[in-house]
This record gives structure tokens, C-alpha cells and sequence, in this order.
């Protein structure tokens, strides 16, 4: 544990895996999958033993490292460490629980990939390059690496929607990677500018120079408060198409819809998800005074995406569609919580992204059983599969109730401790945000009571409920769901001591 | 002139030169005492041999002194040196891929290949050094004359003589504007030498003066933006990349444009760095006309990416990515900070990397139906996944993808632009958007080679020359994009091109 290689490791283990698939031959659709399973394991074993390890007390700065790699300007009136970009790894319980999140549903997803029909090999190879970067954007210890890794999920995730997806693939893909390219874009300016002004990428110093009077000599060219608010503003508008935001929300919806139910698990349970991380790294960690001057518009724009996102979910017809306005809806109450401003509603933001990461993962999952077997999502050819699939359509209940929050699993938590949160400070916006939670319950039953009740519609009538191999991972992701729900200390006790670093970044 | 001051010269600063025009005189000499009925293909390796032995040469001349010789018309310093490596490199991938070019009615004229790159090659190192407007425009005519005869190259072609013809005129014009602004510089100061031109240019406190050489710059500017085909001398170039052969075409996008980029630094800097100006900075012309460097360098990239989006040709969507490159570059230019002629090295390095690797797998698509169009690269997945995978390296560096020398080098000119005071967000911003476009076009091809099924089946094989450029192009890219710090440590001999105003 206390070796210097531990994240590495743990970030890049899936490498050992895109190597072994590259001379496996095309043909050995098996060995691929399990391959591609099996490769997922190191990291999701390491992150596991890290997180419990530090529930028990391990200190995980010991797990920090910092390597020399690029230096871009070498001139003689800088000095050694201005305008060096290291290779920097290092992560907190916040990062951490993000790392669990991403390796588990990482495994889980890999498990629910045997769906995938062709090209197994080209599959595998980039879905474990996802996960290398989905996990180094949780590691990465200085901004640069954090958009490196983020770029590589871009890639990833392009080919992925674009290859393996549905009928529309190709325009899914180019939405996904127009969009995003966008909000990398303007969050590479936000880095260049700290990075040309600072000297340094690294998240600890930037935070020492934006904030200490006395760092603040250091720097290369001053950063005054003016350019300050537009970075700010910047890291919004990147990280909002990223979450998304409302206004930037189209894309999710084509990738919802047209990207592999596998990948779909990672771009909802994880992806998404970097957009909430990165506002809470580097929004609240760099620019809190801005921060606390938003955060009532931060909730506002929550409260928008949670209503918007409900009531058009309301009015869908296809249920990946619905999924895909929850989604959205979702993402509203981390917003709610962030503009909280509070420890509750810190928390309650934080929990919401992993919890909502569970939560759409297991609903993605069944999506994917389910089309494999009726060949659509649409719900008005889905029904009576209570009785055809009593498994499946009793998971999917369970998912839903888990989405609107019923208390006894994790969504109830998420939610109550944001607008609990959210009440405290701006109880008015809380009260008309509220509305949204009994408008989830009434999209979400109407959809999942559609289709596990009423009359076997054609395509669900003779289907094979789940098999084994599928159920693990339902089984797996229920248990959390329940778990978080029941027992929230193991998410609230590693995050703690973020929480706390936080706030008093925010001076509250 | 006697022999006496003539063999006292320290030649030896020239050696690369020599090298290349013995070699060009030696292939040119074999080529017509060669029965005609004999393969010429060999003559390219023999030239290949030459650029290599040159470039080997250069690196031996990195620890020498600054030095001028033919009285200071000819200067060998730490930038003539750095530009001559990347010349020299691009002509030797250029040569590999003269080699193994077949056009499908055949090559009548293949022995001029090898020897009029050289030449094109011999003036755009000359350009590079040059210490006198005379040389630099000898050099710069050398380069251009031998290029007009390379793209029309192909002789039977229709295409071929038409961007012959097209870049011939636009050529003319721009000569003719650069000859012009040249002559109100040596007008106003009454010297050809660059140096004394800049002494003399710092005395002009007259506003009437002032405005004159304000002209002169920009006619200089304007005439040398079609070498980097820049707006708004950019239109020749897709109709000129199409036409040419495609190894003209890749000579041109990469060895032609370093040159021209190492006149605009070399002679602009020079003379107009320290000469007073009216504008807003009164110190310096240079800094003064920042803001239509910066206007000229964001239209460049807007044209460049816009209207790649609509091009269905291989070349010439190539050719307007190049444009918007070179406007990249021009970023880097306008921006004016002190890493503006590293990071410029940087970008052109790996530019240069970037476009042989995919003008090697183009011509290999090409060449087997005479045509170019994107759709040749349908399914190059299932036929030749390698290939497929050299080619994504090649376009995700085009893209400006992390992890490819691609990304490093537009982060370094992007960083240059936010580091100056005040810093240039309006420009970082317009290169950050059209970046972005970019991505559409570059994953355009990757719809067709990944996603695409093929049109036809049969395997491929990449001749011995392609492979060598496609290997060492894409683990080239690669290594840079992931340890830069090679090339920056490389960079580090030229101290800063610390010894450029000398």
C-alpha cells in the first residue's frame, strides 16, 4: 500500500488488458469478453482495498506521487518548477469514492457488454481505455492531466457510440464529441490561462496563489479579479455541458438513446459525473469567492434542469428516452446541492452523484436485458413483463423506486440531504424544487408500471427472464443502492474530511 | 573580389548546402547519361542518401558558432540551424515518398523528381540563413521556380497543368508584392544587408518615413503569406495540392511552409523588432502591427476550418487543414511572447510528422484508383488495421489530441498567447473554437476508416519507402506528444535563438 505506484497502478491497470486483447485473435469471441472482464478487476480490487483502508484510517496523502515530466519553458529567469506540468496523482476521500463509483460500475459494465454483437476485440480495447480515463480524471493531481485523461474518455467514447451504437449512431457520436469538444475547449482555456499566469497546473499551488497574498508574488502575469469571474463562468459553461446543464443538454439524450446499454452505464454513472466533480474540484476549490456569488443562480439552474428534466420525461415514449430526461432531472439536485452552499448540501450533491451513478447504471443495465430480448424500449410495445420477466421487471421496480426516492436506498438520502440543505439557505427555490420529486415519481411509475404491468404486448411475451451472468451485476447494484439507503456512514465518513476542506475554502 | 579573401571564408558553415547541390548536380548528370528505358526510381534514394548525409552534417554544425560569411550575406546561427534540420527532414520523407509514388499513367519524368526537390530543398535552406535581401531572394526564388516545375510534374494531367498554372501566377503576384515592400526598405534605408536595415530602420523617427516602412511591412507580410498560404494568399492551395503529385503536395504543405515561416521570423523580427512606429507601441513596428498579424492569423484559421468541413477530396481537405495551421502558427507569431520561436519550432516539428505520416497512407490510398476521394478510406479498418491505426495517431495529432505531439505543440503556442501581458484571449479563443471545427472534419475520416464497411477487400501492402515514413512518422508523433521533453531538451542546445539579433 504505501508503495509510490499504487495509483498508477490502479489508474493504468486496464493497460495490461488492451495489450492481451491486441494478440488475441479476432475470432475468439470468449476469451474477449472475459478479457475485457477480467481486465477491469486490478483496479476495482485496488480501489476497493484503498477505500477500505481509509475508512480504517490510512492517510491517503502516503498514496501521493509526483514525477517529472514535461517542463515547457526553460528559460533562465524562471525557476526549476515554473511552467512544469508533473505527472502528479494524487486523490482524497472525495476522489476516492469517485474511483470506487467508476471501477465498480466499470466491472459491472465490462459483465453487461456480452450483449455486444461484433468487433468484440475493437470493443473491449477501448472500453478499457475509457475506464483508464475515467479513472485518471479522478487521480489526476494537476489540471493538465486532468484534461489529458478527460480527452481520452472523448476519444474513447466516440468511437464507442459511433461503432457499437443503435441506428442513429453516427450523428450520436458527432453530438457527443461536438458538444463535449466544446466544453473541453473552454476548459483548456481556463487551464492555459491559470497555467500561462501561474507558472503551474497543479491544483494545491493554484489554490495557495489565488487565494494566499503572500504566493501570490509568484506568479507570472497577476490574475485580477475580473479575469478571475470569466474563468469562473468559463468552468461553468464547460462543466455544464459536461454534467449537463439545461440549455446544454441535447446531447445526452442522443447518447442515451444510441450508445450500447454498457457504455450508457458508464456515460450516465460516470461521465456525467465528471461534470459535477470537476465544479466541485475546481469551481468551489480554485474560485469559491466567485462560487458563493453564483450559488444562488446554481440552484436555480438546478431547480430548472430538475423540473425541466421531469416534466419532459413525463411525455416520453421510448423508455431510454425517459432515462435520458431523468438523467437530467438527476443532475438538477447535485446542482441544488452545490448552490446550497452548505456541509448538507455538500454532501447531499456529492451523494446524488454517486448514488444517481448506481441508480442509472442498474437502469441501463435492464434496458440493455431488456432489448436484447423484445428488440425495443419503446413503451407502448412493452408490457405485462411481470409476468413473462418477473425478475426483470421486479428489478426495474426496484430501480425506479430507488430513482424517485423511496427512503431505505440511496436515492432518499441524496435527495432529502440536498434540499435539506437548500432549505436552510433559500427555502422558497426549495419549496418549488420539491415539485420535481413527486413529478419524478409520477414519470418514473407511469413508465416502469407501463411496462411490468397490464397486457403481454408482443415483443415481451415469450422472453427469457435474465440469466445468471446478468443478474450478478442487478443483484450487485441493488445491494448498493440499499446499502447507501440504509447505511449512508459509508459514503458520509470517507467524504467527510473533503467536505470539510471545502467549506472552509468557502469560507462558511 | 580575390581568391585569396574567397578561400579565407569559413566555408565549412555551408557544408549542408554543399552537400545537397553536389548531390543534385551528380543525380541531374546520371539522369541524362541514363538510358531511357532504365528505372529512375533509385535516383530517389540516392537523393535520399544525400539529404541524409546533409542533415547528419547540420547536426555536426549545432555546436559552432555563430558565424557570417560572403560579407554577412550568408549567417549560420542557432535558427538557420534549427529550420535546416526540420527542411532537411521534410525533404528526406519527401524523397522516400517521390519513391515510391505510382501514378497510375506512370512517370515519365521521374529523374526530375529527385533532383528538383533538391534544389527546391537547397533554396529553402539558403532562405533560412540568409543575411542580405539579395540571398534570401534568390533562395526564395530557387525554392519557388523549382516547386512551380514539380507540381507540374505531370505533364498528361489536366489537373496537373492547371495547378501548375494557378500557383505559377499566384506565385508571380507574391514575389512581385514581396519584391515591392523589399524595395521600399532598401529605399528608405539604402542597404540590402538585414542588419544594417534594421540599424538604419531605427533611425526613421520621421511619421512620414514611419508610415512607409508601416507599408512595407505589410507588404512583406502579404507577399510571404502565400509560401505559408495564409490569408490572403491562400487560395491557391487546395487547387495546387490537388493537382500536384502527392509527394510535391506533401513537400510544399510541410517544407515549403517551414521555410516560408522561417522569412516571415527571420526578415520581420529582424528588421522591424527595434524600428520606431506610430502605432501602439512607438518602440517597435512589430508590436505595433500585432493586431494585424493577430487579424491575419485568426481569418486564416476561420477560412482553413471552415471550409475543410465541405470537402469530400482528400487533398484538398489536407490542403486547408494546412491553411489552418499555418494559422495556428500565426498564432503563435502575433502573440509575440518569449517562447514564440520555440514553440513555432515545436509545431512545425510536429507538423511536419503529422502530415508525411498521412500524405504517406493518402498516396498509398490514392494511387490504387487514381482518386482521392474520402470515401478510398471506407473500411480501411477491416483491410489494414495498422494502417488504420497509424492513420488515427496521425489525425488525433491533427486534431490536437492529448497524447500526440499534435496537442503539445498547439498548447505551446496557446500558452504563448496567454502569457504575454495584456494576454491574447480574443486570438487563444478563435484557435481554441476552430480547433474544435477541426474535430469534425478529422473524425469525418475516422467515420469512414472505422465505421465504414470497406468497398473492396483486398489487403493492403505499404511499399518499403511508405512504411519507413509511416513508422517513424507515427512513433514519432507519439513519443513527443508523450515525452516532449526530447524535443525541448534538443531545443535547449539553440539557447533561445539568443544569438537571432546578433
Amino acid at each position: 500500500m504505501n508503495g509510490p505506484y499504487f495509483l498508477s497502478l490502479l489508474v493504468f491497470s486496464p493497460l495490461l488488458g488492451i495489450l492481451l486483447l491486441a494478440f488475441t485473435p479476432k475470432t475468439q469471441e470468449r476469451t474477449m469478453k472475459w478479457l475485457g472482464f477480467l481486465s477491469t478487476l486490478p483496479s476495482l480490487i485496488l480501489s476497493l482495498f484503498a477505500f477500505f483502508q481509509y475508512l480504517r484510517g490510512y492517510r491517503l496523502e502516503h498514496l501521493a506521487e509526483k514525477r517529472d515530466w514535461i517542463r515547457f519553458a526553460d528559460f533562465p529567469f524562471l525557476t526549476e518548477s515554473t511552467f512544469v506540468v508533473r505527472y502528479e496523482l494524487n486523490i482524497d476521500g472525495l476522489s476516492l469514492v469517485m474511483i470506487v463509483l467508476a471501477s465498480l460500475l466499470a466491472a459491472l459494465a465490462a459483465i453487461a457488454s456480452i450483449h455486444i454483437k461484433k468487433e468484440w476485440k475493437g470493443y473491449f480495447m477501448l472500453f478499457l481505455l475509457l475506464e483508464i480515463g475515467m479513472l485518471g480524471v479522478f487521480a489526476a493531481g494537476n489540471m493538465v492531466l486532468f484534461f489529458i485523461f478527460l480527452e481520452v474518455t472523448l476519444v474513447a467514447m466516440f468511437f464507442l457510440i459511433g461503432k457499437w451504437g443503435g441506428f442513429a449512431r453516427e450523428r450520436a457520436a458527432y453530438s457527443y464529441l461536438l458538444y463535449n469538444g466544446v466544453g473541453s475547449a473552454i476548459l483548456l482555456i481556463v487551464i492555459a490561462v491559470l497555467f500561462a499566469r501561474a507558472g503551474t497546473s497543479n491544483m494545491e499551488l493554484l489554490k495557495e496563489m489565488l487565494h494566499n497574498p503572500a504566493a501570490r508574488a509568484q506568479l507570472i502575469a497577476p490574475i485580477p479579479d475580473g479575469l478571475r469571474l470569466s474563468l469562473f463562468i468559463a468552468l461553468l459553461i464547460a462543466f455544464g455541458i459536461k454534467l449537463p446543464i439545461v440549455p446544454f443538454h441535447r446531447w445526452i439524450l442522443r447518447v442515451h438513446v444510441q450508445a450500447p446499454p454498457a457504455v450508457v452505464m458508464l456515460h450516465a454513472g460516470v461521465l456525467l459525473k465528471i461534470g459535477a466533480y470537476g465544479l466541485i474540484r475546481f469551481g468551489i476549490g480554485l474560485f469559491p469567492d466567485q462560487f458563493r456569488d453564483f450559488s444562488f443562480l446554481i440552484a436555480i439552474l438546478g431547480i430548472v434542469n430538475l423540473l425541466y428534466g421531469a416534466f419532459l420525461a413525463f411525455i416520453q415514449d421510448d423508455f431510454k428516452m425517459v432515462l435520458a430526461y431523468s438523467s437530467v432531472s438527476h443532475m438538477g439536485i447535485v446542482l441544488i446541492g452545490l448552490g446550497a452552499l452548505n456541509e448538507a448540501g455538500m454532501q447531499g450533491a456529492i451523494f446524488q452523484t454517486v448514488s444517481h451513478g448506481f441508480i442509472s447504471a442498474l437502469l441501463f443495465l435492464l434496458v440493455g436485458i431488456l432489448y436484447e430480448r423484445t428488440n425495443t424500449t419503446e413503451l407502448d410495445r412493452l408490457g405485462g413483463l411481470a409476468k413473462a420477466m418477473p425478475l426483470t421487471a421486479g428489478s426495474l421496480l426496484a430501480g425506479a423506486m430507488a430513482s424517485l426516492g423511496l427512503p431505505g436506498m440511496s436515492g432518499f438520502v441524496s435527495e432529502f440531504t440536498a434540499f435539506f440543505g437548500l432549505f436552510q439557505t433559500a427555502p422558497i427555490v426549495a419549496a418549488i424544487g420539491t415539485l420535481g420529486i413527486i413529478m419524478t415519481a409520477v414519470y418514473l411509475l407511469r413508465a416502469v408500471l407501463n411496462m411490468t404491468f397490464g397486457a403481454s404486448k408482443s415483443g415481451a411475451a415469450q422472453a427469457l427472464d435474465m440469466s445468471v451472468t446478468e443478474a450478478v451485476p442487478v443483484f450487485v447494484l441493488l445491494a448498493l443502492i440499499i446499502m447507501v439507503g440504509v447505511y449512508p456512514r459509508i459514503l458520509a465518513e470517507p467524504l467527510q474530511a473533503a467536505i470539510k476542506m471545502m467549506m472552509n475554502g468557502l469560507g462558511a | 573580389m580575390s581568391m585569396h579573401t574567397l578561400l579565407r571564408y569559413e566555408w565549412g558553415v555551408m557544408t549542408p548546402e554543399f552537400i545537397i547541390i553536389g548531390t543534385a548536380l551528380i543525380l541531374s548528370l546520371v539522369d541524362l547519361l541514363m538510358p531511357d528505358d532504365k528505372d529512375r526510381r533509385p535516383l530517389a534514394w540516392i537523393a535520399f542518401v544525400g539529404v541524409a548525409i546533409a542533415f547528419v552534417a547540420t547536426i555536426g554544425l549545432i555546436p559552432a558558432e555563430t558565424t557570417s560569411i560572403l560579407h554577412d550575406t550568408f549567417r549560420l546561427d542557432a535558427f538557420g540551424k534549427a529550420f535546416k534540420l526540420l527542411l532537411l527532414a521534410g525533404g528526406a520523407l519527401s524523397l522516400l515518398l517521390a519513391f515510391d509514388y505510382r501514378p497510375k499513367e506512370g512517370l515519365k519524368h521521374r529523374g526530375e523528381f529527385s533532383y528538383l526537390m533538391l534544389c527546391a530543398l537547397l533554396g529553402a535552406m539558403i532562405v533560412t540563413s540568409s543575411g542580405d535581401l539579395i540571398t534570401l531572394f534568390v533562395g526564395l526564388e530557387l525554392l519557388s521556380i523549382s516547386s512551380y516545375i514539380l507540381v507540374g510534374l505531370r505533364k498528361t494531367s489536366v489537373q496537373a497543368n492547371e495547378a501548375a498554372l494557378k500557383y505559377v501566377i499566384n506565385g508571380g503576384i507574391s514575389t512581385a508584392m514581396t519584391l515591392f515592400g523589399m524595395s521600399y526598405i532598401f529605399g528608405l534605408t539604402g542597404t540590402t544587408n538585414i542588419k544594417e536595415i534594421a540599424v538604419e530602420a531605427q533611425k526613421l523617427t520621421d511619421g512620414e518615413y514611419q508610415y512607409i516602412l508601416a507599408l512595407a511591412f505589410l507588404l512583406l507580410f502579404v507577399g510571404l503569406a502565400f509560401k505559408i498560404s495564409t490569408v490572403p494568399f491562400h487560395m491557391w492551395t487546395p487547387d495546387v495540392y490537388q493537382g500536384a503529385p502527392t509527394p510535391v503536395t506533401a513537400f510544399l504543405s510541410v517544407v515549403s511552409k517551414t521555410a516560408g515561416f522561417a522569412i516571415v521570423l527571420r526578415l520581420l523580427i529582424t528588421i522591424f523588432a527595434a524600428a520606431p512606429a506610430r502605432g501602439k507601441d512607438t518602440s517597435s513596428m512589430l508590436l505595433s502591427m500585432q493586431d494585424y498579424i493577430a487579424f491575419l492569423a485568426g481569418a486564416t484559421m476561420i477560412v482553413g476550418n471552415i471550409v475543410a468541413l465541405k470537402q469530400r477530396s482528400m487533398k484538398r481537405l489536407l490542403a486547408y487543414s494546412s491553411i489552418a495551421h499555418a494559422g495556428y502558427v500565426l498564432v503563435g507569431f502575433a502573440a509575440m511572447s518569449w517562447v514564440m520561436i520555440d514553440s513555432i519550432w515545436f509545431y512545425l516539428l510536429a507538423y511536419l510528422l503529422m502530415n508525411f505520416g498521412a500524405f504517406a497512407i493518402l498516396q498509398r490510398m490514392s494511387d490504387e484508383a487514381d482518386s482521392d476521394d474520402i470515401s478510398r478510406f471506407a473500411g480501411l479498418y477491416q483491410r489494414s488495421p495498422l494502417l488504420a491505426v497509424a492513420m488515427g495517431v496521425f489525425l488525433l495529432s491533427l486534431a490536437g489530441i492529448p497524447g500526440t505531439a499534435g496537442f503539445i505543440a498547439k498548447w505551446n503556442i496557446f500558452l504563448g498567447a496567454l502569457m504575454t501581458e495584456p494576454g491574447h484571449y480574443v486570438l487563444a479563443a478563435v484557435m481554441i473554437a476552430t480547433t474544435v471545427i477541426s474535430y469534425v472534419y478529422y473524425f469525418g475520416i475516422f467515420v469512414q476508416i472505422f465505421f465504414r464497411p470497406a468497398a473492396e477487400t483486398s489487403s493492403l501492402r505499404l511499399p518499403i519507402g511508405l512504411t519507413l515514413i509511416v513508422v517513424v512518422c507515427a512513433l514519432g508523433t507519439l513519443l513527443f506528444g508523450v515525452v516532449p521533453g526530447l524535443a525541448y531538451h534538443f531545443l535547449g542546445q539553440f539557447e533561445h535563438f539568443g544569438d537571432f539579433l546578433q
